[in-house]
């Protein structure tokens, strides 16, 4: 085999292994990547987030003001019962010293705490692994607010009025990230979060489909070192982390 | 005994009757802004509109089907008021009809009863 034929054969194996189109609307392995709209979510794919804490920036508020925008959150004034769906914290690890900062949201876990006590079934997990309430169903009990590890889930206390046509928010019904799944059944394919921090130069937050390896979130899951938070609960959430 | 009844069941009728020509009972205002084909007949509508809406809304919540015709957002779309840029108010298309039938409407707690042009507009 001569070097260029060989080159050649290598290429080829390789745009194989990595699932890529060898030609325009061929691809070995095929990928839902993009999903009908008249189609439900489908179980081959499982939509997560990797935040890289090396990444993103002390003081910087972006993903959760983008979020809030969104989503239509906004204050009541009473930051202790507002809804939060995504907050930044601050770790400093106390014997080096060393300090990040990262976005923690619902964490879109496949074994969800939330689905194991929702006692109407309410709280629930997508086909495609995203985690939601079913506002049509939710008694307000917020088993799952005090069964989520991460503190992702908020309660909604007063009237609301003027909600997003995409995101019907109301009174008594727990709430909390949604991973944007409006943008997903639209086939946007990003979050606002992820967006905005794009935006602000950090990107800090990839948003994709775990399940495929040619994504740029497989990719940077590779490559990256990375884990979940409270790993030790073995609830295989979605959203993972560099750099802690 | 029995006459009595009668005639009194059949002067409450015409009572009724009365009362309805005359206006005395408040009707539904239906005002159509964009005549033209609804998504169904307007029988099916009229009668069954709550079941198509119940059926997509957790094809849509459950399955992230988002497609139109039976979705809320796509009733609002066409039937917000041209003035008010919602389907409430008292001439509202769904608040008219609703007040008429006594029956609670709870969409509202939480979906907005606005128009997408509108929203978007009011955002921006």
């Amino acid at each position: 085999m001569n070097p260029a034929t060989r080159r050649g054969f290598i290429g080829t194996a390789a745009a194989a292994l990595a699932g890529v189109a060898l030609a325009p609307g061929v691809r070995l392995i095929e990928f839902a990547a993009a999903r009908a709209p008249a189609e439900p979510a489908s179980a081959k794919l499982r939509w997560g987030l990797l935040i890289d804490t090396t990444k993103c920036a002390a003081g910087c508020n972006d993903c959760v003001k983008a979020c809030n925008e969104e989503n239509g959150l906004k204050s009541t004034g009473r930051p202790r019962t507002d809804a939060q769906w995504i907050r930044k914290i601050d770790l400093k690890e106390p014997k080096t010293g060393r300090q990040h900062s990262a976005p923690v949201m619902c964490q879109h876990c496949a074994h969800p705490p939330c689905v194991d006590v929702c006692p109407t079934g309410a709280s629930f997990k997508r086909a495609d692994g995203i985690v939601l309430v079913d506002r049509h169903t939710c008694i307000g009990c917020r088993y799952c607010v005090m069964a989520c590890p991460y503190k992702a889930r908020s309660f909604v206390h007063e009237n609301l009025t003027d909600q997003k046509p995409d995101v019907p928010r109301g009174k008594g019904c727990v709430e909390g990230c949604t991973l944007c799944v409006h943008r997903i059944d639209r086939g946007q394919g990003t979050t606002a979060c992820a967006e905005a921090c794009a935006k602000a130069g950090h990107e800090a937050i990839t948003f994709g489909d775990l399940n495929d390896p040619a994504s740029a979130i497989a990719r940077r899951l590779r490559e990256l070192p990375n884990r979940a938070l409270r790993a030790d609960l073995r609830l295989d959430p979605g959203v993972r982390y560099a750099g802690v | 005994m029995r006459t009595a009844g009668l005639l009194v069941a059949l002067l409450a009728a015409l009572a009724a009757g009365w009362a309805f020509a005359a206006g005395r009972t408040a009707k539904p205002a239906v005002v159509i802004e964009k005549p033209g084909n609804c998504v169904e007949a307007t029988e099916v509508m009229r009668r069954d509109h709550m079941k198509l809406l119940l059926h997509q809304r957790d094809r849509t919540t459950r399955e992230g089907i988002r497609t139109r015709p039976h979705s809320l957002t796509g009733c609002i779309d066409c039937h917000a008021s041209a003035k008010t840029g919602s389907v409430l108010g008292e001439q509202g298309f769904c608040q008219s009809c609703h007040a008429y039938a006594g029956v609670t409407l709870d969409c509202w707690e939480c979906h907005t009863p606005k128009a997408r042009a509108q929203t978007a507009g009011a955002a921006q």
